[in-house]
C-alpha cells in the first residue's frame, strides 16, 4: 500500500511539471489577476519574455502605457509588479532589456519573426505586431507553440 | 441533524449569503444609468450619449474607434487590433455590471479620448445611448 502511495504521489509530481511550450521555456499559467488586468487590450503577454527591469519600467508608468491611459490602483500594481519580478526573464535568450521595453522589439523576437513578409504584417486583422492572437491562435493560454500558427491571409 | 444543528446550519448559511451580497459591487446597468443621473442631477440623455460616443475630443481617439460606431457588435483595439467583446449591455451581459470596473474603464478611457475624466453627465448620456441599442 506503501508503494503504491509512493507511486501515486510520484506520478502526481511528474504531471504538475509545467508543459513546455516550444522553446519558449516553461509556460507559467498566468495569475488570473494578470490575465484580467492586463488581457483586455492586448493579450497577457508572457511575463517571461521582458527582463525584470522593463517590466519595472512599464508598471511604473501604467497612467501612460504606450499611448493609452492603463493606470491601475496601488495595490493591484503592487501585487502584479510582485508577480511579474518573480517570473521576469523566465523565457529562454530573454537578456536584454528592448527597446522602449518592447517584446516586439527583442531581437530574438525579430529573429524569430523574420520569415513573416512585410504584407502579412500590415493585414487589417494582424494591424501590430502585438496583436499576437492574429497568428498565435492559442496565445491567450500562452501557448506559442508553431503547430499553433495560422498566419491570415 | 437535530433540529437545533439544522438551525444553526441554516442561521451560518443565511450569514454567508448576506455577506457575499454586502460584498459584491455587482449592479445592473439600470441602476447605474440611474445612480450617474443622480449625480448629474439630470438623467442621461441617448441622443447626447451618442454624439458624445462617435465624435472626437481634442484627441486621435473617439470611443468608437476601439468599440465601433455601433458598439453592438465586436471592436477592435485602435493600436493593438485586440478583438474588443461588444459593449452595448443587451448584446453582452458583462457589461455595466460591475462598478468598480466600469469606473476604471471610465476613468482610463476618457483620459484616453478627452484628456479627462468624464462628467457623470457625460456617463449617464454613454449609458442611456448603449441602452437604446437591442438586438
Amino acid at each position: 500500500m506503501k508503494t503504491l502511495l509512493t507511486l501515486a504521489v510520484a506520478l502526481a509530481a511528474t504531471l504538475a511539471i509545467p508543459a513546455r511550450a516550444d522553446d519558449h521555456g516553461p509556460r507559467v499559467p498566468p495569475l488570473p489577476a494578470y490575465q484580467q488586468e492586463c488581457g483586455s487590450c492586448h493579450v497577457a503577454f508572457p511575463a517571461g519574455m521582458l527582463p525584470a527591469p522593463s517590466w519595472k519600467r512599464v508598471m511604473g508608468n501604467l497612467a501612460r502605457h504606450y499611448g493609452t491611459d492603463a493606470s491601475l490602483d496601488a495595490t493591484m500594481t503592487a501585487s502584479l509588479s510582485a508577480w511579474l519580478a518573480a517570473q521576469a526573464g523566465t523565457t529562454k535568450r530573454v537578456r536584454e532589456e528592448p527597446p522602449q521595453d518592447r517584446i516586439s522589439r527583442s531581437a530574438w523576437f525579430v529573429r524569430k519573426h523574420d520569415e513573416v513578409r512585410p504584407a502579412t504584417w500590415q493585414l487589417p486583422a494582424v494591424k501590430s505586431a502585438a496583436n499576437c492572437a492574429a497568428c498565435h491562435t492559442q496565445a491567450d493560454q500562452g501557448d506559442f507553440s508553431e503547430r499553433r500558427i495560422r498566419i491570415p491571409r | 441533524m437535530n433540529p437545533q444543528t439544522l438551525i444553526r446550519s441554516l442561521a451560518g448559511a443565511a450569514l454567508c449569503a448576506g455577506a457575499l451580497l454586502a460584498s459584491a459591487r455587482a449592479a445592473m446597468p439600470a441602476e447605474l444609468l440611474a445612480s450617474y443621473g443622480t449625480q448629474a442631477g439630470s438623467a442621461g440623455a441617448a441622443a447626447r450619449g451618442q454624439q458624445f460616443f462617435t465624435a472626437k475630443h481634442g484627441r486621435d481617439w473617439s470611443c468608437a474607434s476601439c468599440h465601433g460606431a455601433a458598439p453592438t457588435q465586436t471592436g477592435r483595439h485602435a493600436s493593438t487590433g485586440k478583438a474588443i467583446e461588444p459593449l452595448a449591455p443587451a448584446f453582452n451581459a458583462q457589461r455595466f455590471t460591475d462598478t468598480a470596473k466600469v469606473e476604471k474603464w471610465f476613468r482610463r478611457n476618457c483620459n484616453d479620448v478627452a484628456g479627462r475624466e468624464c462628467t457623470a453627465g457625460e456617463k449617464a448620456d454613454v449609458l442611456a445611448f448603449l441602452l437604446t441599442l437591442k438586438p
